[in-house]
């Protein structure tokens, strides 16, 4: 990997509710380098959104609670920095934007008061310099007519704009590392492809790592660099894109990839991985993995697997990886 | 990554009618509120009555005529005259005076009070809202009259202490609303966006979470107007109300002796209670529905 710009150690994070402690990330570690492309990909509730979270320090305490891990960011421990500390951070060298442009955006500020915003906070610009700042992010983010869209409501704008508003707020201060939270969920078809297009286009001019959460593994085939697949909190396997969408090794991984509907294949029946997430409450003995595992053996039922490394940029979380046959094998 | 990228053209939108504004929206779905109409004009005019009672009326409101005792309402004496022959219609413009000034001061003092728990309580949860919440949840147990009645007794009757006292037992309900907002908008996600980007607490609460509540808080408050000039117009007619110049539930009081003789000195400073109540309530409730179009 080239230089590392964000560290992510063994991270655990818990949510304490009145059923009991609901550990929602177990021990997560990833590492992302620079102007790099990370996805990571999961079912709902695998623990994709609090891993983002926990890098931004950004769970609610109460219920939630960072047990334990180091979030290194350019050599400086974010779980151990202070509040004002982080506040400087967030928004100025690691900025998020999220799944929903309808609610992420507040109804009662005008656009340009909301990418304004942090530029006045972080980079102490005037209140004209920010406005004429926000009005060029506006025209890199390609909104059509800017001056007249700076002074509008976000109910006045299209979903695709108001994720484009959004990436312009998240822009502003040329992060270092975006945090994208599914940011194309909420968008249709073709205003997808255009979001992750510009996404695309503005990481590779302002030189910015992006943290891709998703669920769209076309998307992921497209962006991403690396890919991370993340199940029931933990990482279960790690490869560049190419790699993993050649050889998964997981078969979870392999079951998500064969549940893409596909164009070129002839198909009758859609293959889908049987059963459901584990409440993480009552989590299986052993691979968390192992009752929706076609593969699964007594062992399975019994250790819990580590990582370990199939080649020295990929690894997976599984007592019996499927090997180099692993993406044809049914 | 080897899509084409696709710049948009910057294009400039064709000339749009002027969009409406927000209070422009409000003020259309106001007007269609026929009975809140009516009121408002109804609450102006008795407002330009009171401001300019002293041009209006023919008599001073202290002008004792012994001679004039309990007359009936005639083109002289509109609303009467009392027991020392003092004109009824000057002291009741008079005493519209007082009354809403009374109404709006003390529903300001309980805006403040009631948002400020509400904000606190809302945003910081946890134990700051256990404390806070209790202690509505105390000062709404509470029975007010006899509060209001003791506080009254003790203080001299000015009209300074008589807002406060009203305004400080009517907060509660307004912070109760302010903070359910504040709980459920915290968990919107343009608040968590806001945090994304390193607003610090106190910003994040006071401009990007509060002006989302500020349609509850203003009809919370015009509805708090006339509880206030109630509230003040009961004190009154027990004894413990502003007397000099005469609120209407000082009027009402004082007209409660010869009740028999000279209904008029009760029924029109109570009509005008009645109707200015009951004016404030219909403009709340179409602010209601004017401000927010959601409910509807």
């Amino acid at each position: 990997m080239p230089d590392v710009l964000i560290d992510v150690r063994n991270i655990r994070t818990t949510f304490h509710i009145k059923e009991g402690v609901v550990p929602a990330i177990e021990g997560v570690s990833l590492q992302i380098g620079r102007q790099e492309t990370v996805a990571i990909v999961g079912e709902s509730g695998c623990g994709k959104s609090v891993t983002a979270l926990t890098i931004m320090r950004l769970i609610q305490s109460p219920p939630g609670r960072i047990e334990q891990g180091a979030v290194i960011f350019e050599g400086e421990d974010l779980l151990k920095a202070s509040e004002k500390r982080m506040r400087q951070i967030r928004g100025n060298d690691i900025a998020m934007i999220f799944q929903e442009p309808m609610t992420s955006l507040n109804p009662l500020l005008t656009v340009g008061f909301q990418i304004e915003e942090s530029l006045i906070l972080h980079q102490s610009l005037s209140k004209q310099e920010a406005y004429h700042k926000a009005l060029g992010m506006l025209k890199r983010v390609d909104i059509p007519a800017p001056e007249q869209r700076m002074h509008e409501y976000p109910h006045q704008l299209s979903g695709g704009m108001r994720q484009r508003v959004m990436i312009a707020m998240a822009l502003s201060c040329s992060p270092k590392l975006l945090i994208a939270d599914e940011p194309t969920t909420a968008l249709d078809v073709t205003i997808q492809a255009q979001i992750m297009i510009l996404m695309n286009s503005l990481r590779e001019e302002m030189g910015m790592a992006i943290m891709l959460i998703t669920h769209d593994l076309g998307v992921v085939a497209n962006m991403a660099d690396r890919v991370i697949v993340m199940y029931a909190g933990q990482v279960v396997e790690e490869a560049p894109v190419n790699d993993l969408f050649a050889h998964p090794q997981h078969p979870y991984t392999q079951g998500l990839l064969l549940s893409v509907p596909r164009l070129d294949a002839r198909v009758s029946k859609l293959n889908t991985i049987s059963g459901t997430v584990p409440n993480l409450l009552y989590l299986p003995r052993g691979c968390r993995f192992n009752p929706r595992c076609s593969y699964a053996q007594e062992r399975c039922q019994i250790e819990s697997p580590g990582l370990t490394q199939v080649n020295d940029a990929h690894s997976v979380r599984c007592w019996f990886p499927l090997g180099m046959m692993g993406g044809k094998k049914q | 990554m080897n899509l084409p990228i696709q710049k948009q053209p910057s294009l400039t939108l064709p000339e749009m009618p002027a969009e409406e504004t927000y209070l422009q929206g409000v003020w259309y779905r106001f007007k269609r509120h026929k009975l809140a109409m009516i009121s408002l004009f109804f609450l102006l005019l008795i407002s330009v009555a009171a401001i300019a009672a002293p041009q209006i009326s023919r008599h001073d409101y202290r002008e004792v005529m012994p001679s004039r005792s309990l007359q009936a309402p005639s083109r002289e004496h509109l609303m009467g005259t009392d027991r020392l022959g003092r004109d009824v219609f000057s002291r009741a413009l008079l005493g519209g005076r007082i009354s809403l000034i009374v109404g709006f001061t003390a529903a300001f003092v309980a805006v403040i009070v009631g948002t400020l728990v509400g904000v606190v309580a809302g945003y910081f949860g946890g134990w700051v809202d256990d404390i806070l919440m209790r202690l509505t949840d105390v000062f709404m147990a509470f029975p007010v009259l006899f509060l209001l009645l003791t506080i009254a007794a003790v203080l001299p009757k000015t009209v300074t202490n008589i807002v406060l006292v009203i305004g400080l037992t009517s907060w509660p309900s307004l912070a109760r609303t302010v903070r359910g907002q504040f709980l459920s908008l915290r968990e919107m996600e343009f608040v968590e966006a806001a945090r994304s980007l390193g607003v610090k607490n106190y910003r994040i609460a006071l401009s990007y979470i509060l002006p989302n509540t500020v349609a509850p808080i203003i009809v919370g408050a015009t509805l708090r107007i006339g509880g206030a000039i109630l509230a003040e117009a009961g004190l009154a007619f027990i004894g413990v109300g502003i007397i000099d110049p005469p609120s209407w539930g000082s009027i009402l009081d004082a007209g409660r002796a010869v009740l028999r003789q000279a209904p008029w000195i009760t029924f029109f400073p109570g009509m005008l209670i009645f109707i200015t109540v009951l004016a404030f309530n219909f403009v709340g409730d179409g602010l209601r529905d004017a401000l927010d179009p959601k409910l509807k």
